[in-house]
């Protein structure tokens, strides 16, 4: 059954091949057709996929489908082969589904983009990338689909190469992401050393029999593929090349930096549930930067006044979140928050791209203001993909916000500090998400006469797309009510075989802790939501009722204001301890090991044969009596030798 | 009996006086007799190894050796006579093209 598995990465395939192959052969609305049809077969195909296995009974919902042996090498086995279980049958549906939905904006965006060949080629080797990650059957290939969305997302991001700053960000991104790569390459490595196989149901087998629980390897495993993760998901220290990312072109940013690929440390963590529920410590240095980045980065975005490094920030606080989920051994809220996120940030991004479409590239929200008139679809969309993100009851971002709340004070893994951190966030969240719609949409029109002539709604290949996503940024949270409501958490039920096997690792008093606190549980949440609408009204009172006080504030705290405008420094910092020193190392490297050392070594010898071959060549004088002489001399002494001897 | 010793020596000096020649000499014609002359030296080197040991060898050689100087005394003077046409010099050390 489902031998038709290997048709969703090979759709976006083809179309990468055909955009790619024919660039510059193709007309526009062709190379649309193919971007877009490409994507969306895949779509329908996981949709399908998805009721196939909907229709197993829950657990033996698992297809597995090998297309070939791929390296055959004495002990290392590797097979190319695609794994459908409920965990990547939700990340496939998301990856095509928002994925698709961003396609089509895309053909409405680079409209006027000369190189609108290349961008969708790009998009469909992403897709094609991202599908292979998530349903790859083993460690190797997925690590094949992780470095191809790398990969892609250095294209991207350099897509306007002519600008300095964007193909740096290009490089910048990629370099980080390597030395992400490096822990996720040595993890891997471990794995296979102790297990013998890097297939993802042998390991998960092996698992509990090879590595003894909570010892030091197992642990290591899991830090070095989180050092993986913090590279691809851009949390700290590593997430430095998220909001230089913004660079890309919106639509890009939507995709790639906030709905899929950052999120492929959030699964590869949750596909290896088992190794971190084996390794109680590494789960706890996964909470512990987790709820760090949230809200480090969280405050970061209070005072960016680029739209979109507001929501570059806001995307590195809300991975956060998914990581202090899985750091608290609920990688099921993890995986919910993923799926809720990819909606409603998606959304965020291709808003933002609307309003700069408009303001015609403008990204600074000083210069915007009263957009509202303008851009009413806009503005709908944007502001519910805004009380999703808040955690505004009954959206999206609600349930799978307070999910991860409840569970990072409840779990046995939890801790009160975890809970409160994630607490402040979603109150800073909500501030400088309203900050940014009362800045962008309301209140005076701050830009020049030039660009307000110009403002206009986006085309329906823009605002379609937007209103999907509006739809699912309010409901996409309804298949995981939590249990209080009195209803049934689908998301959790489905999620329930992927990580039953990891379940038996749990400390024992989780349960306990869990049935006792449906009280407590009220009360977090109404706090939480209390907390929130209070950020609300202070971002509706400074920055839309009574601006006059956001700049007395301002200027009373200059300080904390310039540090967080200037992102706590952490570029410079991370260019003064790192990038310098391997600069200077570069440039000894270079100017005295290699020019001095190596090239005058090679240089030294082809002198020395050029001026020895000089003073030889003077021997050639074209004589015949020298040479005769020469030869005389020769014989001489030849036989004088023999003599002797 | 004349020992072989004096043949010995007076062939030495033959060859010692043709390889001088060779060595000093500008003159193409002055160079190729003196060649003529180690290789009679050679020759009678080889005749008086021949009688002393009483071997025939020696002479088979000897006759050979006096034909192909022949052939060559031939082949050379021309050699000789076609530089001389074309340069007009038969002076060895203005043939010196052939350097570095």
């Amino acid at each position: 059954m489902a031998d038709y598995l290997y048709l969703i990465p090979l759709f976006p395939l083809i179309g990468f091949l055909i955009n790619g192959l024919l660039l510059g052969k193709l007309s526009r609305s062709m190379v649309n057709l193919v971007a877009c049809a490409s994507v969306a077969a895949s779509f329908v195909v996981s949709l399908l996929l998805f009721f196939d296995l909907k229709s197993l009974p829950p657990d033996s919902r698992v297809i597995e489908q090998v297309l070939f042996t791929w390296i055959p090498s004495g002990t290392l086995h590797v097979n190319f082969g695609f794994l459908l279980d409920p965990l990547s049958a939700v990340m496939i549906l998301v990856v095509t589904g928002v994925g698709f939905l961003i396609h089509v904006y895309s053909t409405g965006y680079m409209k006027h983009d000369p190189g609108f060949g290349r961008y969708f080629a790009y998009l469909n080797l992403f897709t094609f990338s991202m599908l292979t990650l998530v349903l790859a059957n083993n460690y190797l290939l997925m690590f094949v689909g992780w470095e191809g969305v790398g990969l892609c997302s250095y294209l991207l991001i350099g897509f306007w190469f002519e600008k300095k700053s964007a193909s740096d960000a290009g490089k910048k991104a990629f370099i980080v992401n390597r030395i992400g790569d490096f822990g996720f390459l040595i993890g891997m490595f471990l794995i296979f050393w102790h297990v013998g196989s890097l297939d993802f149901r042998v390991v998960m087998e092996q698992a509990p029999i090879v590595f003894i629980a909570g010892s030091g390897l197992v642990t290591a495993i899991c830090l070095l593929l989180f050092v993986g993760a913090t590279g691809k998901s851009a949390q700290i220290p590593l997430y430095v090349w998220l909001p230089d990312a913004m660079e890309g072109p919106t639509p890009v940013s939507a995709l790639i930096h906030a709905a899929t690929m950052v999120t492929a440390g959030v699964y590869m963590i949750a596909r290896t549930n088992i190794l971190y529920m084996m390794a109680p410590d590494a789960l706890m240095v996964v909470a512990i930067i987790g709820a760090a980045t949230a809200l480090f980065a969280a405050t970061i975005g209070l005072a960016q006044n680029d739209i979109k490094r507001v929501l570059a920030y806001s995307t590195v606080s809300q991975l956060g979140y998914m990581f202090l989920a899985c750091g608290v051994a609920s990688f099921t809220a993890g995986i919910f928050h993923l799926m809720t996120h990819a909606f409603f940030k998606a959304l965020l991004f291709l808003g933002a791209g609307s309003v700069i479409h408009a303001m015609s590239e403008q990204q600074d929200m000083r210069y915007m203001g009263g957009l509202k008139k303008y851009l009413p679809i806009t503005y709908i969309t944007f502001l519910l993909a805004t009380l999703a993100i808040s955690g505004i009851p009954g959206f999206s971002g609600f349930f799978s916000k307070d999910e991860i709340l409840w569970k990072s004070f409840s779990s046995a893994n939890g801790h009160p500090i975890l809970w409160a951190i994630g607490f402040v966030t979603a109150g800073l969240t909500a501030f400088y998400m309203f900050r940014l719609v009362y800045m962008t949409f309301h209140g005076k029109e701050r830009m020049d006469d030039e660009t307000r002539k110009h403002i206009h709604e986006s085309p329906y290949s823009m605002t379609v797309p937007l209103m999907v996503l509006g739809v699912l940024s309010v409901i996409g949270g309804w298949i995981g009510i939590p249990h209080i409501f009195g209803a049934t958490n689908y998301f959790e039920h489905w999620l329930e075989p992927v990580m039953a096997a990891g379940k038996h690792f749990a400390p024992v008093h989780t349960a306990a802790a869990e049935s006792g606190g449906a009280s407590t549980e009220w009360m977090l949440m109404i706090l939480t939501v209390v907390f929130v609408l209070a950020a609300i009204f202070i971002a509706y009172l400074f920055y839309n009722k009574r601006t006059e006080l956001a700049t007395a504030w301002r200027q009373r705290l200059t300080g904390v204001h310039n540090l967080l405008l200037n992102k706590y420094y952490v570029d410079e910092i991370y260019g003064a301890i790192i990038v310098r020193p391997v600069i200077n190392l570069s440039l000894f490297l270079w100017k005295v090991v290699d020019v001095v050392f190596i090239d005058g070594f090679i240089n030294g010898f082809a002198t020395m044969y050029d001026g020895s071959s000089e003073f030889m060549s003077k021997m050639q004088t074209g004589r015949v009596r020298s040479y005769a002489t020469l030869f005389v001399i020769g014989v001489v002494i030849l036989i004088a030798y023999m003599v002797m001897e | 009996m004349i020992p072989i010793s004096a043949y010995l020596i007076v062939a030495a000096v033959l060859f010692g006086i043709g390889t001088v020649g060779v060595l000093i000499s500008r003159n193409m014609i002055v160079v190729f007799m003196c060649v003529e002359l180690m290789l009679n030296a050679a020759n009678l080197a080889l005749i008086a190894f021949s009688r002393a040991l009483n071997i025939m060898d020696g002479h088979v050689f000897v006759f050979l050796a006096l034909a192909v100087a022949a052939a060559e005394a031939a082949v050379g003077l021309a050699i000789v006579l076609a530089v001389y046409r074309n340069r007009e010099t038969v002076n060895i050390d203005r043939f010196d093209m052939m350097k570095w």
